[in-house]
């Protein structure tokens, strides 16, 4: 698997808020394999933090060993999928029983679960997997858009029609997921593969953004500040802080600096038989 | 706890605490709130509440269900809004949310909590098991489940919100900034920042960026080999709060930072 290091640019920020005393969210990331991973913790006294610290540091661990020799975009004959895909699948079921193990086991973590977002780019595409209500947002040629699909009462129900967005915005149950990490003995992430583009910018954020602050607002920072990522991941945050920062913020910025497409051929097999 | 109240012709009747997670409407007996008029429909509606939050939706009745005014199917139901069957009147009123809200817990408004199915049955079966008094408190506690849409129970207490979490507003106080170009091609043009930010110099040269926050306004360094100079003096590379009359220069072009009354 080639190294990435030098085709995406990565900058997180990750801060308790204004109201936390501490911080329940984690990030994690490889950038030589293409890696995030971000984790908005739940539970009580601190079990949530430990839990989406589970989750990254499962998922980033396991995935760098399983991904070191293998060409992720090769189609798996099994499941008829790619590879890394079926990878993803088990490295975040991995870190679900861990979790739930834990949680088990014993009684201070008991009930403590996570949200997760990962995102593993890999010849020209990026595989995302999510649960729950931590997002992935695409900043192309100039337009934000939402990549996925929060798990979460308020979705379900402006997707019923019981809600439209505006209404959405005043609902008093925007904390509620409807999946998550940890919480169940046994979990199906959703996830979906999309094309990449040279001059792409992928956030992935916790709530504690997106409900602080405006689509708008994001996708203006992530414009005039695109020049210098590591400034607009702070000024995401602080701009959620000074919304009210009510909530954990966090967030990743990926940059795709040029094509990555993964090796194929003979050649390709040579080589990774000979690493 | 949300509530109707019940009116004809301007004289109320009776009020109804919205207790249940489905409370049905109707002509016949078996309805939670009876409305024995030969305009009402057998089954004529329900309102679906889950949390804070009512739905009221139209069971295909006869003469239909009318909100403000309106003929509507399915309505997610606002304070005061007026629900009109046959000749009665149906008033909802909302949760005093910010006040119940003040005596709460805050910081546990807003913690993301997971829903699921599993945890419903359990809830149900305790429900029923529960005298009313119990019961009125276990929905109050456990929440009400959402079968409107299919999902479940909340697994933890939600304490009854305080309004929530938009964006607060920019304060309306603060005073508008603006620049004035004082050299280059464009000098004496000026420029309001209303925006939250606002960038300026050349992509590639040297760009900085003018961020507006409640404590006023802000030049971050963006890219560009030199960072620029404010009063003659290059800024770090952390936020520089402006101040009224400040001088930038950045790109080679000098402008002035003033605050408009």
């Amino acid at each position: 698997m080639s190294d990435l290091a030098s085709t995406l640019e990565i900058a997180s920020c990750t801060d308790p808020g204004m109201v936390r005393s501490h911080n329940e969210d984690s990030i994690a990331s490889d950038p030589a394999r293409g890696l995030v991973v971000l984790a908005d913790g739940m539970g009580g006294y601190n079990a949530g933090e430990v839990a989406s610290g589970m989750a990254t540091t499962v998922i980033v661990t396991e995935m760098r060993q399983i991904l070191t020799g293998t060409e992720p975009h090769q189609i798996d004959p099994r499941t008829n999928q790619t590879i890394a895909a079926r990878l993803l699948r088990e490295q975040v079921l991995k870190a679900n029983s861990s979790i739930y193990q834990a949680a088990q086991s014993q009684p201070q973590y008991a009930g403590m679960g996570t949200t997760l977002v990962v995102s593993l780019f890999y010849d020209n595409r990026v595989l995302v997997a999510h649960l729950g209500d931590s997002r992935l947002y695409l900043m192309r040629e100039n337009a934000l858009r939402q990549v996925t699909r929060d798990h979460s009462l308020l979705q379900e129900q402006i997707d019923s029609g019981l809600l439209t967005l505006e209404q959405a915005k005043n609902a008093q149950h925007k904390n509620l997921v409807t999946k998550a990490l940890g919480i169940d003995p046994s979990v199906e992430p959703e996830i979906h593969e999309y094309p990449t583009r040279p001059g792409d910018i992928y956030l992935l954020c916790s709530d504690g953004l997106c409900d602080m602050v405006e689509d708008e607002d994001i996708g203006m920072t992530l414009q005039t500040l695109g020049a210098n990522l590591k400034l607009a991941a702070q000024q995401l945050v602080q701009m959620a802080n000074d919304n009210g920062g009510r909530d954990n913020v966090s967030v990743i910025l990926v940059r795709v600096l040029r094509e990555y497409p993964g090796a194929r051929g003979v050649m390709a097999k040579v080589f990774a038989w000979l690493k | 706890m949300a509530k109707l109240i019940l009116s004809m012709d301007g004289l109320v009747l009776k009020e109804i605490p919205l207790t249940k997670e489905r409370t049905t409407i109707g002509r016949k007996p078996h309805n939670d709130i009876q409305i024995d008029n030969l305009a009402v429909s057998g089954e004529h509606a329900v309102i679906v509440t889950i949390l804070n939050d009512s739905f009221l939706e139209d069971l295909g009745s006869t003469n239909g269900t009318v909100v403000n005014g309106n003929p509507i199917k399915k309505h997610f139901l606002q304070n005061n809004d007026v629900v009109e069957l046959g000749k009665y009147k149906l008033k909802f009123v909302g949760e005093a949310a910010p006040a119940a809200g003040a005596s709460t817990d805050k910081s546990d408004f807003e913690k993301t909590m997971v829903l699921r199915p599993s945890a419903m049955r359990t809830t149900d079966v305790s429900k029923s098991a529960a005298g009313p008094a119990q019961r009125a408190a276990a929905v109050q506690h456990a929440a009400a489940s959402a079968t409107a849409t299919g999902v479940a129970d909340a697994t933890k207490t939600v304490p009854p919100a305080m309004p929530a979490a938009a964006p607060a507003a920019r304060p309306a106080g603060q005073p508008l900034g603006a620049i004035q170009l004082l050299s280059g091609a464009n000098a004496g043009k000026e420029l309001e920042l209303t925006k939250p930010l606002t960038t300026l110099g050349k992509p590639g040269v040297q760009v900085a960026v003018l961020t507006r926050r409640p404590q006023g306004y802000f030049i971050t360094h963006v890219e560009g080999a030199a960072r620029p100079n404010v009063n003659g003096q290059q800024i770090g590379p952390a936020p520089h709060a402006l101040k009224d009359h400040d001088v930038i220069e950045l790109a080679g072009v000098k402008m002035e930072f003033f605050l408009k009354g």
